[in-house]
């Protein structure tokens, strides 16, 4: 039996996940919960939020995510891998900056419209 | 320049106010935003998380900004960026500057205060020790890192266990400075439980509860800080030091509605919450003048702030239609037994018509315990939880038909189930 503290939303809700009984999860206030305590016990993942270099905007960085989450191990290694892009303004929510992100399947898209301003 | 309203910021509770106004049939409305973007402090919490209630999808900072953004192009509000109000009077002249318009006087009939809040740093002065660089409120460092591209330290101690300090804690691992320590006074942490997970059990970082910084060293650069446990009375233990070598200390301790125009204006404050005290459609006591989000009390969720800000705009639309007030019977709503604070403070009765929704905190943990609303001694409502914490806003949902019973003040107060 493990204790787990559910991080699908605010809520916080502290779950029973028992290994021994197909990951059965107790304590859950709804069903994404119950597929968090299995999943998190069997293959965590993670959504990554960070930002990547962009030139022509506003501000020098812009915020991006993964479309889906990745394994949990990799979370650091996606990260670096946005070292060595650089984006140019302007960019859409939503528009694919970096492809395949080591061979998970996510891309990292864009978390902000962000226009070109003249220098 | 004249308008029928002019929303006082355009962070996440000036975007919701303004589109609701619209939507309520209010015209010629303007933003002021001193940022060159609007958005707020949205564009710097580039992490997930907000929009569940409002959006039901989980979106970054930035998404929900854009959204709102986005729903405002829809509208004919107008924005001024980059312009700083300066004072708002009694009359509801509202002061201004910006380098293109220069310094104006704008006249409102309804005025929307939506400032937000700003970081505590009274934690930085009371701290012993050295005055080197190197010391940042986190948001500030969020500002830093995710917005303008600077990694303000390599190793990092982050004082404070609020929401900010444990994003910023995974946010400074991931861009590859190491976060040795998260320091709380308190024996509990402010933040959500998720981030204490997320943010710090996944990468390793340890939570020191009950302690606190007791010396920050360094001749031009932070050098090292002197970590201490702390008793009941929160005083310092000798012989408990921890010594951390780090370049960096983040400081997550609290958040103050922003209200010096408030205040100027000599609308009444609440010293609970350090915002304006509010009837039930986010009226403060300047009739025609609205408060909404962090600038009336500090919000855990975006998505509370737009719900209650969308309140404020609709009632200020409202009151250009000519809606009067209720000169009906005001009632207060006191603090009882574990209660810290409510928003609305206030309550007239007469307009109320629909459920009246009250958000409050606690003062302190509680496992299983009612909720009871008193008006004198008749009790009209009585609700359980499993638990409260300082840290988690608390709502509850007040029925016009209980309210109705009402005769005189309000108290809402906790009771503890005996163990």
């Amino acid at each position: 039996m493990t204790e787990l503290t559910c991080i699908v939303c605010p809520k916080g809700c502290r779950l029973k996940v028992d290994e021994e009984n197909h990951f059965e999860v107790a304590g859950a206030s709804c069903p994404r919960g119950i597929a968090y305590g299995k999943k998190e016990l069997t293959a965590p993942t993670r959504t990554v939020t960070t930002t990547v270099a962009i030139e022509g905007a506003l501000h020098s960085r812009l915020p991006v995510k993964t479309s889906q989450e990745i394994d949990r191990a990799l979370v650091k290694k996606a990260v670096e891998a946005l070292k060595a892009v650089r984006v140019k303004a302007p960019v859409k929510t939503g528009e694919v900056v970096l492809k395949d992100v080591l061979g998970t399947g996510a891309d990292f898209i864009a978390a902000k419209e962000m226009g070109r301003v003249p220098l | 320049m004249k308008y029928d309203i002019v929303v006082i910021g355009g962070g996440p509770a000036g975007l919701a106010a303004a589109v609701s106004a619209w939507e309520h049939g209010a015209r010629r409305i303007l933003i002021l935003e001193r940022d060159k973007e609007l958005g707020g402090i949205l564009n710097q919490c580039i992490h997930n998380g907000f929009g569940l209630h409002y959006f039901k999808e989980e979106l970054t900072g930035p998404e929900y900004a854009g959204r709102f953004i986005e729903l405002l192009r829809q509208t004919g509000v107008e924005v001024k960026l980059d312009t700083m109000v300066l004072h708002i009077t009694k009359e509801k002249e509202i002061h201004a500057v910006n380098t293109k318009d220069g310094y104006m006087v704008i006249e409102a009939k309804a005025v929307i205060l939506a400032m937000g809040c700003r970081e505590r740093t009274r934690g930085a002065i009371a701290i012993p020790g050295d005055r080197p660089s190197g010391i940042f409120t986190a948001g500030t460092a969020q500002r830093y890192i995710n917005m303008e591209g600077y990694l303000c330290g390599k190793r990092v101690v982050v004082l404070g266990s609020g929401d900010i300090g444990l994003i910023m804690a995974r946010r400074m691992t991931l861009e590859g400075a190491e976060v040795l320590a998260c320091v709380e006074l308190m024996p509990y942490s402010n933040g959500l439980n998720r981030n204490i997970v997320q943010c710090l059990n996944d990468y390793g970082i340890p939570l020191y509860l009950s302690h606190t910084i007791t010396k920050i060293e360094g001749k031009r650069r932070v050098e090292r800080v002197t970590v201490s446990k702390v008793d009941g009375e929160r005083r310092p233990i000798p012989g408990t030091e921890m010594v951390f070598d780090c370049d960096t200390v983040l400081l997550s301790v609290g958040l103050i509605p922003e209200n010096e125009l408030t205040r100027e204006a000599e609308i009444v404050m609440d010293p609970r919450t350090n915002g304006a005290v509010v009837y039930e459609n986010m009226e403060t006591s300047l009739p025609g003048v609205f408060a909404c989000g962090n600038a009336v009390h500090v919000h855990d969720l975006v998505d509370f702030v737009s719900a209650e800000s969308a309140k404020a705009g609709a009632a200020a639309a409202n009151y250009l239609a000519g809606e009067k007030d209720s000169a009906g019977p005001i009632v207060e709503i006191a603090n009882g037994n574990g209660v810290g604070y409510t928003v609305p403070q206030k309550l007239r009765l007469e307009a109320i018509n629909a459920p009246v929704e009250l958000y409050f905190r606690v003062r302190q943990v509680y496992g299983k315990s009612d909720l009871v609303l008193k008006s004198g001694e008749r009790e009209l409502l009585r609700l359980r939880r499993e638990r409260m914490a300082p840290g988690e806003m608390e709502k509850i949902v007040l029925p016009p038909s209980k309210l109705a019973k009402a005769d005189s003040g309000l108290t809402l107060s906790v009771e503890e189930e005996p163990v």
